[in-house]
């Protein structure tokens, strides 16, 4: 009698079909994602005198220069240096503000509930109403919108639920018992948050600064009714969008994400390094 | 004149709300003693542990750290250290400068407190750990490092949370012995925690049994082993069969019980329900017809001479001197 036929492959390690069928899937979806920007990315090297679709007319690095030039619908150096100022500072307030938020909410006090919806509710409302009523606020009040008075509070309305949602689970991580430690050793309230509290939390508040600064770097909607006369990065690159369209607007989006995804790195790097040297044993 | 005690509790309560977590209790540690605060998971152990750390405030009564009322005074003014439970060393810190946080925080300067801190983690034998991150240590050795963390405070009083319980048993045998060893060389007083009686029966000169915030009895594990306060201090501290026995109750020692019925003893009659090898011991356990349980530990030869097993019929005795009035 001949042994029966059996199939060398593993029925537990074959993988089944649905696992195809979600790999395609995904494969479409980073297409849909990554190929515009690819697109963007190559045809911001057009040679001089293309235009701002295939075939490439040669290669330079023209319309890269084109950016730094100040023009006259748009002054990109100059709106850039704000923007950069204005994320700044808005990832400064929002660590300062959800920091001590988070590490308010480690006990329960009168009223946190009502306050925690207040914070939180700034998230579900329509973002170009917030910016238009501070806006109109402004008005009311006979102020000039600025950059660094109305956009600021625009857009602090919209980084800081994220800083306190993102801190609460931060702060949800850290042990009271390294607090009480430090105290047991003869730490005073503010050694203990410099020498345990902060650099235990260090990495989760890099993060909260890393997206407070995208959120604040890239925002339109609330930003746009109350920044006045000075224009972030975002309004004068929709500015240049509805006038002109050159190979420079593909130079320009080049040259963000290449500064977006510098922040992010070196952010993670830094994150990285403190969790290797904490967690070193784990990794090796 | 110096004081006798390291440690006084007078009448100390703790509430949370309208809880009752410590129940006026009342304990004098002697200076340079080992005491252990024994008892079940909630008995109030733990709060009374971080009442004398100053972790917790005192609801009402004192507490006295050599011979100084200490009750309103900071943790780190009142001459104690604590080893906390999981040690809680500071993840972002290597091994010296967790030792050398304490000096730091006092203003210590670097080179010093670095000096002073290689000395604590040689007592502690983590002399070649310094540069080591707390993550990559096992268990033990981050229980060492907590230790000389906190010595480094040159406490009077060492208080120490559960501090075997993360250990694995053998472990936990070892380091058992280095506290004590550590305990008697510095001279110091150590308040120990612990819900593991043989842990607490090993370790102290004073055993404080607790249960629902009240301290059920004092005494040495000596003391406390052969005369039990009550069922309570004599089933937790095991060892015992606690059994209704001529219109009171008495507790009688497992290892004093024996099987046969020799005449004139007591006896207690029921059906074998377990018979467990224990190496130099058997254990015996009966279940009487109401249903009450017993046991007796018995030498491996006495057992063998009579051997019985599992349903056997049997009749658990023990002489007269050997049963313990039980206070009601």
């Amino acid at each position: 009698m001949s042994e029966p036929h059996i199939p060398r492959q593993n029925p537990i390690d074959a993988r089944p079909w649905t696992f195809y069928a979600l790999a395609t899937l995904f494969g479409l979806y980073l297409l849909f994602l990554y190929g515009p920007m690819l697109v963007i990315y190559t045809l911001a090297f057009q040679g001089p005198n293309g235009g701002v679709t295939f075939p490439l007319v040669g290669v330079s690095l023209d319309w890269f220069r084109d950016v730094w030039r100040p023009g006259q619908m748009a002054n990109i150096p100059v709106s850039f240096g704000r923007s950069m100022a204005l994320a700044s500072l808005v990832s400064l307030l929002t660590v300062v503000i959800s920091v001590a938020g988070g590490l308010a909410y480690r006990r329960p006090f009168p009223g946190a509930g009502a306050v925690f919806y207040i914070v939180i509710s700034s998230l579900v409302m329509p973002s170009l109403l917030v910016g238009f009523g501070i806006g109109l606020g402004f008005q009311f009040l006979g102020l000039q919108p600025d950059l660094f008075t109305s956009a600021l509070g625009a857009q602090l309305t919209w980084t800081l639920p994220f800083g306190i949602l993102a801190m609460f689970a931060v702060v949800n991580r850290f042990n009271r018992a390294w607090e009480e430690a430090a105290t047991d050793l003869g730490a005073s309230p503010w050694q203990r948050l410099r020498y345990v509290t902060l650099p235990i939390l260090m990495p989760g508040i890099l993060g909260v600064a890393l997206s407070a600064f995208t959120l604040s770097y890239d925002e339109y909607a609330r930003t746009t009714l109350t920044i006045g006369a000075r224009n972030t990065l975002p309004l004068e690159i929709y500015a240049l969008i509805s006038s002109a369209t050159t190979p420079m607007l593909f130079a320009l989006g080049t040259l963000t994400t290449a500064v977006s995804f510098l922040l992010i790195g070196v952010t993670l790097a830094i994150v990285l390094h403190m969790q290797r040297r904490r967690e070193w044993a784990s990794l090796a | 004149m110096d004081p006798l005690y390291d440690v006084e509790l007078v009448a100390v309560t703790k509430r949370y709300g309208s809880t009752v977590a410590v129940d006026d209790i009342s304990l004098r540690v002697p200076k340079g003693g080992y005491c252990c605060l024994l008892g079940p998971s909630g008995c109030g152990k733990t709060s009374t542990l971080r009442m004398i750390a100053g972790h917790e405030g005192i609801s009402e009564g004192d507490l006295l750290i050599d011979g100084r009322n200490v009750t309103d005074l900071p943790p780190s003014a009142r001459g104690t250290a604590m080893m906390f439970q999981n040690y809680a060393l500071f993840p972002h810190l290597n091994c010296l400068d967790n030792v050398a946080f304490g000096p730091k925080m006092r203003g210590v300067a670097k080179t010093e407190r670095h000096r002073r801190a290689r000395e604590f983690l040689d007592l502690v034998q983590m002399g070649d750990y310094a540069a080591r991150q707390p993550a990559q240590l096992s268990g033990g050795q981050q229980q060492r490092i907590a230790l000389a963390r906190a010595l480094i405070m040159q406490p009077r009083v060492l208080l120490l949370d559960e501090p075997l319980s993360a250990l694995d048993p053998f472990l936990r045998v070892r380091m058992r012995e280095e506290l004590r060893r550590l305990q008697r060389e510095l001279e110091i007083t150590f308040v120990h925690v612990t819900h593991a009686q043989d842990e607490a029966m090993a370790l102290a000169d004073l055993m404080v049994v607790m249960d629902g915030g009240k301290i059920k009895q004092t005494g040495s594990p000596a003391e406390v082993f052969e005369q039990p306060a009550s069922a309570f201090v004599a089933r937790f501290i095991g060892g015992h069969n606690v059994l209704p026995w001529k219109d009171s109750m008495i507790a009688v020692r497992t290892d004093q019980c024996s099987i046969e019925n020799p005449a004139g003893a007591a006896g207690l009659k029921g059906r074998v329900s377990n018979v467990e090898y224990q190496g130099p011991t058997i254990r015996v356990a009966l279940t009487t017809g109401d249903g009450l349980e017993a046991a007796a530990v018995l030498r491996d030869h006495v057992f063998k001479e009579h051997p019985v097993s599992t349903g056997d019929e049997v009749t658990l005795s023990w002489p007269e001197h050997c049963a313990h009035r039980l206070a009601a």
